[in-house]
Formats: structure tokens, C-alpha cells, sequence
């Protein structure tokens, strides 16, 4: 690598020791980028910078609370109102929680419809799935630090999905717990792990981007790169349409944050933490309630948390399950119908968690989840074998040139 | 920056006015300078106190219980503050020495507002220790004032330095009297 191309001598004696500047110069104009991709391919971004915000508004807020149960809630509200702009970067935080969220399930919805798990790029998805299951985790005890009704019954509730491992179920939530219910050191202790996770994030995060890099993105139309011709440099051209995404995602975090910053958390959240009284109604945050009605929709405990974690688990052998070697669901009729059945499915499971468990609420939570896992583990191997696909363009400056022509 | 600008300010690229160009990428590159100030700026201005600490800020305390020759400390703002009730030989060793001479020139009556009651914050200018002298038996140092253990600062009986390292006086704080008895710190 020479470092002639720099002008600045400065730069010039650093890059010759320490060759940041040449990366950085590799990433930006020379790493190739497919030139049709549309803003589904913001969001891998949009999380990134979600990621960024959350760690330092967290770092932050972690100057002004106090882990212990005494002080967990009264530490909290005095960020609200005795801390300088307190108010604001909590609220920042609680609702880039939310953003996250949905920022990520766009992002993997994004995977799903265009194929984006398959090979060469399973690594790639797999190091995804892991990255969601630490937010969730991260989210999770996140929640519990306020220490308000829902953060101390949803850690109750969710350590205790432990309790159905056989034989050992009872010491793992006591080993969890540090002691014999959720107390002070179930606290202390989801405190450091709440400050250390998104760092782990940030840590797989980087091995997800090297793994992206190796093959470059896939695109909508799902076919690789033929060469030059097809791909542009990520910058300007993708920083600038990145910027754009970027640009609206803070427009509605701000609106948000400063207009409806509670729409997304649970009013309960706000009555400080009683062991001696469940609330009424209990539900987590918004973004587990699939996964939460999945768990209720089956009568057996074991057999619920199994079905809950086996409804991510399976997303790691997506790559397998599904083996049709086109990528883009564009060319794949069937399968588009049968995505959006997935996403339908997705949302309705969303909202049956959030219903009370009783009546035509447990069926309907049992047809979605059974649909869940029909889509993965029988439709997507059926398909691969059954679908007849529409014929690929021969590269992806062909669709376009055509359309081209056809306007003129 | 230098890079870009280079690149979109070229003729070749078909661009006609380069200056106009250069104009907008240092404009959206201010402007986005300005916006990210704005966020910046709660992030750091939220590690000032707040307004809890704030309020603490003042504190009232009863001096008529301190007899002649005794000392108290109280608390202000997290730190010690020395109440002393001077005698009279205290108070004439106060004024005994020319201010002239002293490190931090400074009289003994600018420093209390009743001779007898002196109140001064019990840090050390130097580097902040609580320096000695308060409690019987204690060493007052050189002065009959107080002495800084950390580095051996020797105070006097009006607080004032007057020998080693610290640079000024006991800090005398903001107090009113409330009435005879009670004074209010802050």
C-alpha cells in the first residue's frame, strides 16, 4: 500500500505506520456496492447508528443511577427532573430502544424477502441472529434497571422461564437471581450486564460488517455483481442515500421522543416495584410480544419456553431450510405470497401477546404459532423443491438498460 | 473534506461553477458541525450539578451554643466548614501581625463580620485536604490556627496562611446572620 495519494503530510506519516487512512479510503471508494439497491438497505445502518446512540446515551444515564433497589426508582426520577436535560437523553434512550427494534426487524424482514441468508452470506445472517438475540437480552435487562412494577415482575417472569429446565430448573433461577426472588443483587448484577452487552454487540457487529464485506450486499434483484458495470462506490453515492435514511429515521425518533415519548412503555413502569403485588395485567415490551404469545399459546411449560427459543433458534438454519438457489423473492412467486403470510403472521402474533390469555385469544395465538413454524420448517423445503421460478435477468444493468429503452 | 472538495470542484467532472460547489459542501458541512454542538451539548452539560444539588446549597447553623475556645464543623455543599468562637487572645494575635507581610494580604475584620465568630471552609488551598486544629489536642500548628497534615500548611487564628505551600487563605464563605443566634451559609 503506498501512502502517496494522501496530500496532507500529516496524514501521510501516520498511514505509513498506522494504515487507517488507506482503510478508510478502501472502504469508501473502492469497496463495490451493487447499484440497485433500494432503502431496505438503510436499515443495516440505521441500526448501527441505533447501536451508537443507545451506548452513549446509556454511558450517560449510567452517571446518574443508582443500582440498588432503594434507590434504582427515586435515581430514575430524579434523572427526570433534577438532572440537567435528564428528561431528554432518557427518553432518547428508551425510545432508540424501541427504534432498534423496529429498525432490526425491518432489517431482518429485509433478509427474508430477498434472500440475503443464503450462501455465500449464511455467516453473514447467522452473526445477525446472534446480534438480535443479544439485544434482546440487553433490552431486557434495560427494562429492569428503572425498577418499577413491569421491570420487576417482567424479570420475575422471564428469569422464571429457567425454572422449566428439568431437574435443574430451581438452582439455575437461584444461581440467576443470587439469591431466593428477584432482589437487590439481581439488579446489581443485570446492571453490569446491561453496561457490558452492547459492547459485545458492538464486538459482533464489527465481524458481521467483515463478513459483508467479503461477498458485498446482495440486492433486490438477488444476483451477484457480473462486474464493474453493475456495482457503484459506497461513496458518495450510498453514504448520501444512507444520510437521507438516516435523516428521516431522526425526524421520527424526534417526534417521538418529544411528543409521545411514553406511547411505547408501560404506564405500570412508573408505580414503584412491589414483590407483594402483581399487576393486573402483565405484558413486556412491545418487541418481545411475539415470541411472548408463543410462549402462552402452549399449555405445557416446558414445552412453551422450548417453542419460544426455537422460534429464534430456527432462524440459524434458515440458510438450509430454504434451498432454492434464487435469492430474491421477486422471481419467486409463490414464496412472496407465503412471505407475507410470515409477516402477517408476525404482527398477529404481536398483537395476541398483548391480549389477555384466555379464549378465542389462546386459539387464534395457537394457528399463528403453528403457522410460524409450518412457514419455516415445512413450506420454505417444500418450496425450494416445488416453485418454479421466474427466469433472472443476466445481470443487474440489464433490467434497467431495458426499462431504459422501453421509455424511450 | 479536502479530498471531496477536490473531486466535486474539478472542471472534468462537468461541474461549471466550482466555487458554488465548494460554497455547499463547507456550508452542509458547518451545518452539520452546528447540529452535532447541539446534541453534544446536553451530553455534557447533564455531568453539571442538577437541580437537587443545587437546592442543597445553603446551610443554617446555631451559633450560640459554641462557647468561647470552641470550634464546630458543619457541612455546605459536601464540604467542612470551620465555626470557631474565637477569645480574646485569639482575636488580638489575629490583629497583632501586619497584613503586609503576608503571604495573601488580607486584615482580620474583612474576614468576620463579628470579631469572635470566625467561619472559614475547612479546605486547604493547596490541594484540598481538611487541614487540623479543630478538635482539643489536635495540632494547630506554628500560628494556634490549624494545620494541614498533607502537605504541613500552617494557618492562623484568622485562617490566614502563613507558612508552606498553600497559595491563599482559608476560604471565608458566603453568611448572613438570620438573628443573634443562627447564621445561614450560602
Amino acid at each position: 500500500m503506498s501512502s502517496e495519494k494522501f496530500a496532507n503530510p500529516v496524514v501521510r506519516w501516520i498511514d505509513h505506520r498506522l494504515p487507517i487512512f488507506s482503510m478508510m479510503e478502501h472502504e469508501k471508494y473502492h469497496y463495490p456496492v451493487p447499484k440497485n439497491l433500494n432503502y431496505f438497505w438503510n436499515f443495516g445502518v440505521l441500526a448501527g447508528l441505533s447501536l451508537v446512540i443507545m451506548i452513549v446515551t446509556g454511558i450517560v444515564l449510567a452517571m446518574s443511577y443508582t443500582a440498588h433497589v432503594d434507590h434504582a426508582f427515586s435515581s430514575v426520577e430524579r434523572i427526570m427532573r433534577d438532572v440537567n436535560h435528564g428528561w431528554l437523553i432518557r427518553y432518547i434512550h428508551m425510545n432508540t430502544a424501541s427504534f432498534f427494534f423496529i429498525v432490526v426487524y425491518i432489517h431482518i424482514f429485509r433478509g427474508l424477502y430477498y434472500g440475503s441468508y443464503k450462501a455465500p452470506r449464511e455467516l453473514l445472517w447467522m452473526l445477525g441472529v446472534v446480534i438480535f438475540l443479544l439485544m434482546m437480552a440487553t433490552a431486557f435487562m434495560g427494562y429492569v434497571l428503572p425498577w418499577g412494577q413491569m421491570s420487576f415482575w417482567g424479570a420475575t417472569v422471564i428469569t422464571n422461564l429457567f425454572s422449566a429446565v428439568p431437574f435443574f430448573g430451581e438452582s439455575i433461577v437461584t444461581f440467576l437471581w443470587g439469591g431466593f426472588s428477584v432482589d437487590n443483587p439481581t439488579l446489581n448484577r443485570f446492571f453490569s450486564l446491561h453496561y457490558l452487552m452492547p459492547f459485545l454487540i458492538a464486538g459482533v457487529v464489527v465481524l458481521h460488517i467483515i463478513a459483508l464485506h467479503r461477498f458485498g450486499s446482495n440486492n433486490p434483484i438477488g444476483i451477484d455483481a457480473k462486474g464493474p458495470q453493475d456495482t457503484i462506490s459506497f461513496h458518495p453515492y450510498y453514504t448520501l442515500k444512507d444520510m437521507v435514511g438516516i435523516a428521516a429515521f431522526l425526524l421520527l425518533l424526534a417526534i417521538a421522543v418529544f411528543f409521545f415519548p411514553n406511547a411505547m412503555g408501560h404506564p405500570d413502569n412508573y408505580i414503584p416495584a412491589n414483590a407483594m403485588q402483581t399487576p393486573a395485567h402483565i405484558v413486556p415490551e412491545w418487541y418481545f410480544l411475539p415470541f411472548y404469545a408463543i410462549l402462552r399459546a402452549v399449555p405445557d411449560k416446558l414445552g412453551g419456553v422450548l417453542l419460544m427459543f426455537s422460534a429464534i433458534l430456527v432462524l440459524f438454519v434458515l440458510p438450509w431450510l430454504d434451498r432454492s438457489p434464487v435469492r430474491s423473492a421477486r422471481f419467486r412467486p409463490l414464496f412472496r405470497i407465503f412471505f407475507w403470510l410470515l409477516f402477517i403472521d408476525g404482527i398477529a402474533l404481536g398483537y395476541l401477546g398483548a391480549m389477555p390469555a384466555e379464549g378465542i385469544y389462546v386459539v387464534l395465538s395457537r394457528i399463528a404459532t403453528a403457522w410460524y413454524f409450518l412457514h419455516f420448517l415445512i413450506i420454505l423445503p417444500m418450496l425450494s423443491v416445488f416453485e418454479t421460478t421466474k427466469p433472472l435477468p443476466k445481470s443487474i444493468s440489464e433490467p434497467v438498460l431495458a426499462t431504459a429503452k422501453g421509455a424511450a | 473534506m479536502a479530498n471531496s472538495k477536490a473531486k466535486s470542484g474539478t472542471a472534468e467532472n462537468g461541474v461549471q461553477d466550482p466555487e458554488r460547489r465548494d460554497f455547499i459542501v463547507v456550508a452542509t458541512y458547518a451545518m452539520g458541525a452546528v447540529g452535532a454542538a447541539a446534541v453534544a451539548w446536553p451530553l455534557i452539560d447533564q455531568m453539571n450539578p442538577a437541580a437537587d444539588t443545587l437546592a442543597l446549597a445553603s446551610t443554617e447553623v446555631d451559633v450560640s451554643k459554641i462557647v468561647e475556645g470552641q470550634a464546630i464543623t458543619v457541612t455546605w455543599r459536601g464540604k467542612p466548614v470551620f465555626i470557631r468562637h474565637r477569645t480574646k487572645d485569639e482575636i488580638a494575635r489575629a490583629n497583632a501581625i501586619d497584613s503586609g507581610e503576608l503571604r495573601h494580604p488580607e486584615e482580620d475584620e474583612t474576614r468576620v463580620q463579628k470579631p469572635e465568630l470566625l467561619v472559614v471552609v475547612g479546605v486547604c488551598t493547596h490541594l484540598g485536604c481538611v487541614p487540623l486544629g479543630q478538635k482539643t489536642g489536635e495540632v494547630k500548628g506554628d500560628y494556634e490556627g490549624w494545620f494541614c497534615p498533607c502537605h504541613g500548611s500552617h494557618y492562623d487564628t484568622s485562617g490566614r496562611i502563613r507558612k508552606g505551600p498553600a497559595p491563599t487563605n482559608l476560604e471565608v464563605p458566603p453568611y448572613t446572620f438570620l438573628s443573634d443566634s443562627v447564621i445561614r451559609i450560602g
